[in-house]
């Protein structure tokens, strides 16, 4: 039998969500960012609202997450994902808005507009791709990089007397009342994908419903910049990451 | 048709006169001396005349990325800062001009460098004019000289910024911020619904439709060949600029031997020069920028036919008069007089300039 | 004509409102009008002064360093700008605080007894209106039909029933200023 005698939609079983699009994603093999643009498109596709979603994408490896996610996006200078947001967002308050943040733009150079975009509430869903390490650059340490792990620019490890401790930034924004959905999830197993999409679903209604900020972390690997094989990587996250970064619901709505 | 007379602030006219112009939204942070910018807007309530967003954003960084995503998005968004907090701006100000945003920048400029002073300044102008962020780009830069020109170039401004979907500066200072005179209002302008955004301004990110090319809005281009294509293209939005757009007033020069050179209060006070000048039967004229980009550099050209010599006189230590020599080119002479640091140069001052720098000089 | 002035004294004493209403008083007889004040920490120190301008001409520069009339309110303000008089000005002040007072011969002095008179009358607030009334009095640049207007302009409506009061302080203002010859 020929290929082509095989696809047909008859015989479909999976479909890419539309809003993909065929763009070959530019991640390194392994990498979770390719699953975490994936459920977050299709949450959208799900719900119905991928045209009246616009999407911002920030710096680091997912800059060109707009390549891949077949919707309007903004690209964002470095950190200032969440004020853009919220400029669209007020002007178009019925508009679905997200942004699409790593560990480096979301948790060093745009804490305060991360902070502030949830201390206002704004109803805008802030998804944060976090994996210890500056990805795009070449592997530097990150305000989420572990006590005692290895980068680019902690070579012997981060030493927290002098580089400080790694910053629970979903922890934090929990805090905030102007949050009403703060959430940590992974995406390195089928199960966890399921969770994460759910928590992704979950921030959508509510943003929706229009609670207040909604914010999940997905706690991912780095394989490139961990200098691991992909199963290594993943393997090392569950036993060093999630101690650290527990995943949960750490906020939910009462 | 009567337009409705005010006693204002400099400050407060530019911020009725937006939402008059039918502006959408407006992002800033407080900062002396145009704090009452914002002040005003939020007592005025804006949202429930007209539908227009005011928000005190967290920092000045905040609110011109919050410009970048609604004027993404179609918006006629603006803000307003003094020197230290355009200085913080000018990150978000090159993004906005290498995704070719339109959006209107007000600078009520004080005396620099670093946290300078309070008071009013022209030393602005290379960040206004050359940039002023990283990267080869071009604001429009339009310079009001009074109370009503607050007013009415930030109605210019909006046209100008979607005409070339391009950031427009509006370079004040302490003077014409702080000060009251009359103004004469324009009616209110509907804003554009959004529909209409959508209709009108197809690169807007507004949420794409089934079957249509989505829209981004980025500034980077990881390909040189991309990145230069991008560029020769705003080249040539900005040559475009500069043969259409050049804006200046003339005040007695028909006759003049020589002439001043000068923008927003230094421009007022020029024109007290002037005065001063004649009485003492001196020839003098005012060349009054109105754009400071584009700059005037063929009228300069001409009046280099007909005057002896120029004097730049800028609230700086000499910056706008690195531009007159240019277009002037050796011609004839021209000179600098600036007071700066938050001092405001004298009519006396001015007219002592002339006759030292150029006229004796 | 031009009528070139700088108020100037302590903050609260209604420096800034005064020349306000004297601003929208122009631009009831539809003249132009600057208003300058002098802001920032200088306030915060205590001291304000604002520069009006009425003319019957476009204004060119709201920032001057010679003026028409001064009027003074405290000492520091006459140590500033005595000198700042044209030949030929005026300079009106309130000799109350007053320990050093003017001594130039090539200008008009006037002297306003406003603080004292404002709380002859119980009411410190409008002693601005009482500065303004001697103001007016030695130069009548504008109607006194015309600052009532300026008050309805720059009061907001619910302040509106104390006009009758300012326009009254303005009278005893215009009853009360005296000429002054140094020693």
């Amino acid at each position: 039998m020929l290929a082509k005698d095989i696809i047909k939609p008859e015989n479909l079983v999976y479909q890419k969500t539309k809003l993909m699009t065929d763009n070959v994603l530019s991640y390194c093999p392994g990498c979770g960012h390719g699953t975490a643009h994936r459920i977050t498109m299709e949450v959208l596709e799900e719900m119905g609202i991928g045209e009246e979603t616009i999407g911002v994408a920030p710096v680091g490896c997912s800059v060109l997450a707009y390549e891949f996610m077949n919707i309007d996006m903004q690209q964002a200078a470095h950190g200032r994902a969440p004020a853009v947001a919220t400029g669209i967002k007020r002007c178009y308050p019925e508009k679905f808005v997200f942004t699409y943040q790593g560990d480096g733009d979301l948790a060093a150079i745009g804490t305060a507009e991360t902070i502030h975009a949830c201390n206002r509430g704004e109803n805008i869903t802030i998804i944060f791709v976090n994996n210890g390490i500056y990805g795009m650059t070449g592997g530097q340490m990150a305000p989420t990089t572990l006590p005692g792990m290895r980068s680019s620019t902690s070579p012997y490890g981060r030493d927290v007397d002098m580089m400080g401790n790694p910053l629970k930034m979903t922890e934090l924004v929990a805090q905030l009342p102007g949050t009403s959905f703060v959430s940590r999830q992974a995406v390195h197993t089928p199960k966890h994908v399921r969770k994460a999409k759910k928590a992704i679903r979950q921030a959508f209604e509510l943003q929706k419903q229009k609670k207040g900020t909604t914010f999940v972390e997905i706690v991912s690997n780095c394989n490139s910049g961990w200098k691991m094989t992909p199963v290594q990587a993943n393997k090392w996250m569950e036993e060093n990451m999630f101690p650290f970064y527990p995943l949960g619901d750490i906020k939910v709505p009462e | 048709m009567a337009r409705e007379l005010k006693l204002m602030k400099g400050n407060e006219a530019i911020a009725e006169a937006a939402i008059r112009a039918g502006a959408d939204a407006y992002f800033g942070y407080p900062i002396t001396p145009q704090s009452e910018v914002i002040e005003y807007l939020m007592a005025e309530k804006p949202h429930e005349r007209t539908g227009k967003v005011v928000l005190q954003a967290e920092s000045e960084v905040a609110a011109i990325n919050m410009v970048y995503g609604a004027a993404g998005a179609g918006k006629r968004v603006w803000t307003s800062s003094s020197s230290p907090g355009i200085s913080l701006k000018q990150e978000g100000i090159s993004y906005i001009a290498g995704a070719e945003l339109p959006c209107v920048i007000l600078n009520v400029v004080r005396g620099g460098p670093g946290l300078g002073t309070i008071q009013p300044s022209q030393a602005d102008y290379f960040q206004s004019v050359k940039g002023g962020g990283h990267g080869d780009y071009r604001l429009i830069v339009l310079a009001p000289s009074s109370v009503q020109e607050m007013a009415d170039y930030v109605v210019d401004a909006f046209d100008l910024a979607f005409k070339y979907r391009n950031p427009v500066l509006i370079l004040s200072d302490g003077v014409i911020g702080q000060m009251m005179e009359k103004v004469y209002l324009i009616e209110q302008r509907p804003r554009l619904t959004d529909e209409e955004i959508k209709q009108r301004y197809a690169w807007a990110t507004t949420g794409k439709k089934d079957g249509t090319e989505r829209r981004v809005i980025t500034s980077l281009a990881l390909k040189a060949d991309e990145m230069e294509a991008h560029n020769i293209h705003l080249q040539k939005k900005y040559a475009e600029i500069e043969a259409n757009e050049v804006r200046f007033e003339e005040f007695q020069c028909d006759d003049a031997e020589y002439v001043f050179v000068a923008y927003g209060s230094s421009a007022r006070v020029c024109q007290k020069a002037v005065q001063l000048a004649r009485s003492k039967g001196i020839k003098a004229g005012l060349l009054r920028l109105i754009t400071l980009f584009p700059f005037p550099k063929a009228e300069i050209g001409r009046l280099t036919g007909q005057v002896k010599g120029m004097l730049a006189v800028e609230m700086s230590s000499g910056q706008m008069i690195e531009d007159v020599k240019l277009a002037v080119n050796g011609r004839i002479k021209a000179e600098h007089f600036g007071r700066f640091g938050g001092n405001i140069p004298t009519p006396d001052e001015v007219v002592n300039a002339l006759e030292t720098q150029i006229i004796g000089g | 004509m031009t009528e070139e002035i700088i108020i100037a004294g302590f903050g609260g004493q209604g420096v800034l409102s005064m020349g306000k209403i004297l601003a929208y008083s122009g631009i009831m007889q539809d003249q132009e009008v600057s208003w300058m004040p002098s802001y920032g920490p200088e306030m915060r120190g205590g001291t304000a002064n604002v520069t009006v301008i009425v003319s019957d001409e476009r204004i060119s520069s709201p920032i001057l360093n010679q003026f028409d009339t001064a009027i003074i309110l405290n000492q520091q303000s006459m140590d500033k700008f005595e000198e700042a008089v044209k030949p030929g000005g005026v300079l009106l002040y309130d000799p109350n605080g007053i320990t050093r007072h003017p001594s130039r011969t090539d200008i008009r002095i006037f002297q306003i007894e406003g603080a004292k008179k404002a709380a002859d009358l119980g009411n410190t607030k409008i002693f601005n209106m009482i500065v303004l009334g001697a103001y007016l009095q030695i130069k009548p640049i504008v109607k006194l039909e015309n600052v009532v207007l300026g008050l309805k302009k720059s009061l907001p409506t619910r302040y509106h029933n104390l006009i009758p009061m300012n326009e009254n302080a303005i009278q005893e203002g215009m009853k009360n200023v005296t000429a002054y010859q140094p020693a």
